[in-house]
């Protein structure tokens, strides 16, 4: 429709070039025009923040006073911080639990999607809900699952179940507040685990299974030497991002804990959140987060060579 | 797609057991799929049901579980939405996060367009670099760059104002719809651009009048995407507002709503549920544009 209505206006445009038209039509000027909103809000926001951040990590400002270069400072002072190494700790462990949590659940979610069965699709526009929700309210329906007096987790286990006789104090004391965050955490990225799982398997051809079969192979060795290798290229991808979204994390631990028990939780986004812009130790808070750079770099280049049997940009995904 | 994705699955299943009864079959399938798919969704949605039912529930029922059975309401009650809407601000929080990612999805959709049109059809050299660095801004997290860009928002004079938000929003979201829309602009024939071509078409009618059209279907999936990132968004908005009529709708509700040490979970449950629903809708009306731009690259 749009093809046909074409001939005539090209052919003004022909007739009659503007200078403002053939502008626009010179290539490198239109490449330019066409990539600097994109590059420029980038370098603005993202570029010119991100070398910012590591400036501001060899100084000592605060908020409201420029400050000046102190070198090394901050982060022998974060070497010497137990708060510090609490917070790199329970950053790995999460990020560790979680993935691990994550990836098993999610792809055998993932498996038992790729089956066919009645109201499919329904159901899996149901599993993503967990995912497409604001973070911060699902935490909050944790937070009230996870209290002291009136959790269902607990009421269930005591009074229905009688398994336990005493309530579970889920936020009160240190490990139980980790693994209970962890938990949300993974319910949280279930969903989109699942999901990108399902569409790598969708594409794993049905004749290798059947050739498979034909060689007598069993449901094991169909999906170790089948499935698995096949999804290496996608799990590599979801994995990094997962990875990098996990221990960059702020808003589960922010909503649930603040970091507490006695700082027992806090993630290195959720201390340097702490420092920087509770405390007004822009410096020191900018120290703390570019420690979590060399942790992202080891994920990215984990990702890089995961991928390097396939085109890189195969499979961007986001969580 | 259902149709390949069935067959590995049902000969899965029925090729494990051949010289098994198809009872035996039925029940192993029931005990294999049904029964963990529906421990998953139980697990999945009971947040959701838990944080609807709490806000309907009366105060007294909400805090006695040996009287009334927790996971019914005897006397539903909109008292705790009543509550939200008329004795706090949570209407113009509503308005302002809708204003908020209404407007950074139109501008990343607006700069994500014209970067993977250049990007993928003006073809230059060094355009898969600058690809490329489009895809590693993605990976920069907003944990790392949120104290860095408060500074600079601060130096903009944009400072608790909705107007930042607007503008940094885009820093997640251009990378993800630009790599969206490269691949649905790389779905569309080169051979229908050509010809503009050669009728004498202007680039920027051959981007307006062919490509744009033919590539709505990216365009809906990125907006939705873009949408729903913007209104779940919670790093920046706290740390970027400050006055309490400027907030989005999750940072409001953990900030205003949480005092003191009596938690008021009727209300703090009715908000998350309002809070949810617009997103929960946009998605329910666009779910299979949702799930292909979820998945769609990763098939290619």
């Amino acid at each position: 429709m749009s093809v046909t209505a074409l001939p005539s206006h090209g052919g003004v445009a022909l007739r009659q070039p503007g200078w403002v038209a053939r502008l626009f039509d010179y290539k490198p000027f239109l490449i330019v025009m066409c990539l600097t909103p994109a590059i420029g809000l980038l370098t603005v926001f993202l570029t010119y923040p991100l070398g910012l951040g590591v400036w501001l990590a060899f100084t000592d400002t605060t908020i409201g006073q420029r400050g000046v270069f102190i070198g090394l400072e901050n982060f022998q002072y974060l070497l010497k911080d137990p708060l510090w190494w609490n917070a790199v700790f329970y950053s790995v462990f999460y990020t560790g639990v979680a993935t691990i949590g994550k990836f098993a659940l999610g792809f055998w979610l993932a498996l038992l999607l790729n089956n066919h069965f009645p109201l499919k699709s329904l159901l899996r526009a149901i599993v993503l809900l967990p995912w497409i929700v604001p973070t911060v309210l699902s935490a909050l329906a944790f937070w009230w699952i996870y209290d002291p007096q009136f959790s269902i987790i607990s009421y269930l286990l005591v009074d229905v179940l009688h398994i336990r006789t005493t309530y579970i104090d889920f936020l009160g004391t240190p490990w139980p507040a980790r693994f209970s965050l962890i938990v949300a955490n993974i319910w949280r990225g279930i969903p989109f685990v699942a999901i990108s799982l399902l569409a790598g398997l969708q594409t794993i051809s049905p004749s290798l299974y059947e050739a498979a079969m034909l060689d007598g192979a069993t449901a094991w060795q169909r999906f170790r030497y089948i499935t698995l290798p096949m999804m290496m290229p996608i799990l590599a991808i979801v994995m990094t991002f997962s990875i990098i979204f996990t221990f960059t994390d702020f808003q589960l631990v922010y909503a649930i804990t603040r970091g507490g028990p006695v700082n027992s939780t806090h993630l290195l986004a959720t201390l340097a959140f702490q420092r920087g812009i509770a405390g007004g130790e822009l410096g020191e808070g900018a120290a703390i987060a570019v420690s979590m750079i060399p942790f992202l770099v080891f994920a990215t280049l984990f990702s890089y060579f995961g991928l390097a049997r396939r085109k890189w940009q195969q499979g961007e995904a986001n969580d | 797609m259902t149709d390949v994705a069935a067959s590995p699955g049902n000969s899965n299943v029925a090729s494990a057991t051949p010289d098994t009864m198809a009872w035996d079959s039925r029940a192993r399938r029931v005990m294999m799929i049904y029964l963990p798919l529906s421990c998953f969704v139980l697990i999945l949605l009971f947040p959701f049901y838990w944080m609807a039912i709490t806000s309907f529930k009366p105060n007294a029922e909400l805090l006695n579980y040996k009287e009334h059975n927790p996971f019914w309401i005897s006397s539903p009650t909109l008292a705790h939405i009543k509550h939200l809407l008329f004795n706090t601000a949570y209407p113009t929080w509503l308005k302002t996060t809708m204003f908020v990612a209404v407007g950074s999805t139109f501008l990343s959709l607006f700069a994500s367009t014209l970067a993977a049109y250049a990007i993928e059809r003006l073809r230059f050299r060094g355009s898969p670099y600058v690809g490329l660095g489009i895809y590693l801004a993605y990976l920069v997290p907003p944990s790392i760059l949120f104290i860095p860009l408060a500074t600079v928002i601060v130096q903009f004079g944009l400072f608790d104002s909705p107007m930042a938000l607007i503008l940094v929003y885009p820093t997640f979201l251009v990378p993800f719809c630009t790599w969206l829309l490269i691949g649905y602009f790389k779905s569309i024939p080169y051979e229908l651009e050509e010809c503009a071509l050669v009728d004498g078409a202007t680039r920027l009618q051959i981007l307006r009048r062919i490509t744009l059209p033919l590539a709505v279907p990216g365009l809906i999936s990125a907006g939705i995407f873009s949408f729903t990132l913007s209104w779940n968004e919670f790093i920046y908005a706290l740390a970027f507002i400050q006055s309490g009529a400027n907030k989005t709708v999750p940072v409001a509700i953990l900030t205003e709503l949480v005092t003191g040490d009596v938690y008021q979970w009727g209300a703090l449950m009715a908000g998350s549920l309002l809070g949810s629903l617009p997103v929960a809708l946009f998605y329910s009306l666009f779910v299979d544009y949702y799930v292909s731009s979820l998945t769609g690259a990763v098939k290619e």
